[in-house]
């Protein structure tokens, strides 16, 4: 799960990490009446959407006026904001956050993984910071830091501080990067984080470093544990058609083809989107429904498929195990029922059973073209797509 | 011949008497030797009781004295799963094979911690289990598309598994062992960790090997195989078509930073002189064109 940059700088400052005043506004009028309550006269505007390249894009302006306050609040508010990450769509900007403005004088970067290599925690800092740590880490490896962190001790003191001469944070501040980087770490943990990022973390003109950007995803299995994260939730980032497959215990991304694929298995489902690529054609969707294809699970993904108007073929594969063959078949065909299903329909069924479900399939009356390979359905499947 | 498990392992179920556990409890019971095998139950606050003639015991430590299991299979929930796998290793199992799916990763960071140094072994989370065909069936995979050979099929999905075996039986090619190390970020045996026990079996003679976007195993894996692996072994990895950033389905299978991706982990197994298939149609014929 995601959150917005106002949401985690609120959480970091609660575990000691210094972060501007600031607040967040949901409308242009409560960003004008409130800044006033911040500390001096310089103030930055930052559009709030779940993703990175706001700056580029026009959703952050500093501002040195009530006025130009005004104006930047207007310009960022309700706009559509295209960066690398939103792709074309965009986003449109619901919340503001308002901020006191920094007298930045170096920028670092600091950031917390779940590294898979090591089965820990790292966390990585770099001196290049406000650039993306990806960028950095291509062109510049040199200038990429990293300590493994033991899960027993935590952050150990001398290798932080030895992390933070590594990105030329000046002596006098690497007492206040550890104690800053052991916050991180305590918030990454006690949080069930799985990615936290300040880029940039700034040296300001008094010499104190501030976390000026903050961004941290959470770990999903986690968040049964953790209901004031699940508070801050913001349901107008996400894509509506994936909020309402998580009702149905579906996981479901939507892409940009025009072949539904329903697949029960993540590895399959990724395979099955593979083989339609393979064929020439593109998937308009991930979607897997899990061990148990039940008709209430394939009813609903049928219509979460059918909600896109892209879709040209629906094209199903599904492995029987446990759950048999001649059961999954029914179940589709009593979806397709249900749903009045237009598009031509593809079916590749294999394991347990096989041969009764097919011959359910074929005897259900439906408009069902039948597969007995992969390769044979998604052929069938993207000649269909073309036809309509 | 097999690799971990094999006709004479002795099993016991830690969450027995959920739902689920009971369910493939059973089916595993009637696969081949299972009756043997499947000698005990845990589950808190419940021993004394039985299930299908297995007794149910309140600990792993009690099972495993009372009844000679040194291998666990574990069903229960994600919010307990770390601790029963603690349990298992606390108790000096052989291996614990934990097919929960949806455990926090900082729970799999801690129990990782805590097996260092240990002798048990983990498969999984969030896996299929593993399979040694006509002897012993230990997870959720669906014995009967398997059979006895010398294919080993190690993977990290569940349902392209038995895509995988699926082929493998229509070119009349058997299994020795076939391992789902599952999907998780934070696991137990990786690829190259099973990889090393098929070179040293010697029934084993070729190794399928699946994998999926995200993390570098594969990659970790490819390297050891150029310079050890005395055996074919043919590959796929799933999700060339995945979009960086979004996590697809397995909470492991996601492109992030620039690392990951399907294209370049099989550019790194080509050039290990692993056979790569890009169409997961063709993986059974490609093995046996290697054979």
């Amino acid at each position: 799960m995601k959150i917005h940059e106002y949401q985690a700088k609120q959480i970091l400052g609660e575990y000691g990490v210094p972060v501007p005043q600031g607040f967040a506004a949901f409308s242009v009028a409560e960003a004008v009446e409130r800044a006033s309550g911040l500390r001096g006269s310089v103030r930055v505007v930052k559009a709030q959407i779940h993703a990175g390249g706001r700056g580029k894009a026009g959703g952050v302006k500093v501002t040195k006026s009530a006025a130009e306050l005004e104006s930047a609040a207007r310009a960022i508010y309700g706009m559509k904001l295209v960066t690398p990450q939103t792709g074309e769509e965009g986003r449109i900007v619901r919340r503001l956050l308002v901020e006191e403005g920094a007298d930045i004088r170096s920028e670092y970067y600091a950031g917390l993984v779940v590294d898979r290599v090591s089965q820990r925690v790292v966390l990585i800092g770099s001196r290049e910071g406000g650039t993306e740590i990806e960028e950095v880490a291509k062109e510049h490896p040199e200038l990429i830091h990293k300590i493994v962190i033991d899960p027993g001790k935590g952050v150990d003191p001398l290798e932080a501080a030895d992390l933070a001469r590594k990105m030329g944070i000046p002596e006098a501040a690497v007492e206040q990067a550890v104690r800053i980087f052991g916050s991180l770490y305590r918030a990454f943990v006690e949080k069930d984080a799985m990615l936290l990022e300040i880029n940039p973390l700034v040296l300001n003109g008094n010499g104190h470093l501030v976390a000026l950007d903050a961004k941290i995803n959470f770990d999903d299995n986690a968040l049964y544990r953790h209901p004031e994260l699940v508070a801050l939730r913001d349901l107008d980032e996400e894509d509506p058609a994936e909020i309402e497959a998580s009702k149905f215990g579906l996981s479901y991304i939507s892409l940009d083809g025009n072949i539904g694929c329903l697949v029960n298995g993540a590895g399959l489902a990724m395979a099955t989107m593979d083989i339609v690529k393979l064929q020439g054609a593109s998937p308009a969707n991930f979607l897997d429904v899990g061990g148990g294809a039940t008709v209430e699970k394939v009813t609903e993904a049928f219509k979460l498929m059918l909600g896109n108007p892209r879709v040209k073929v629906i094209f199903v594969n599904i492995f029987g195990g446990i759950m048999k063959c001649d059961v999954i078949a029914e179940g589709v065909g009593e979806a397709a029922r249900q749903v009045s299903l237009q598009v031509p329909l593809v079916v590749r069924l294999e394991g347990t059973n096989v041969e009764l479900g097919k011959k359910i399939l074929a005897e259900s009356g439906l408009p069902i073209i039948a597969a007995n390979t992969m390769m044979e359905a998604a052929k069938v499947a993207v000649e269909a797509s073309k036809g309509n | 011949m097999s690799i971990l498990v094999d006709k004479n392992t002795k099993v016991m179920t830690q969450g027995m008497t959920g739902k689920t556990g009971m369910f493939h409890t059973l089916q595993c019971k009637k696969y081949a030797n299972g009756a043997n095998a499947f000698v005990a139950g845990v589950t808190p606050g419940k021993g004394g009781q039985s299930f299908e003639g297995i007794p149910v015991f309140d600990s792993v430590r009690e099972a495993k004295q009372q009844t000679g299991a040194s291998v666990s299979v574990i069903y229960v929930p994600p919010p307990y799963a770390a601790a029963a796998i603690l349990e298992a290793v606390e108790a000096e199992l052989d291996l614990v094979i934990c097919i929960t799916e949806g455990i926090p990763v900082h729970d799999m960071i801690d129990v990782r911690y805590r097996m260092r140094g240990k002798k048990t072994l983990l498969i999984g989370p969030n896996c299929p289990g593993i399979i040694t065909p006509d002897e012993i069936k230990i997870g959720i995979m669906p014995g009967h598309i398997h059979k006895k050979g010398g294919i080993g099929v190690v993977s990290r999905s569940g349902t392209l598994t038995y895509e995988a075996v699926g082929q493998l039986m229509e070119v009349g090619l058997g299994q020795s062992t076939c391992v789902g190390i599952g999907g998780d970020p934070v696991n137990g045996l990786k690829h190259i960790d099973v990889m090393k026990m098929y070179n040293d079996d010697p029934e084993t003679e070729a190794v399928v090997m699946v994998g999926e976007i995200g993390g570098t195993d594969e990659e970790v894996c490819a390297r050891w195989i150029r310079d050890n692996m005395k055996k074919p072994v043919i590959g796929f990895v799933a999700g060339l078509t995945a979009p960086p950033g979004k996590r697809m389905g397995h909470a492991g299978a996601i492109i992030s930073g620039g690392e990951g991706s399907a294209e370049q982990k099989i550019e790194v197994m080509e050039s290990c002189g692993i056979r790569v298939t890009r169409n997961p149609s063709e993986i059974g014929k490609l093995v046996k064109s290697v054979l």
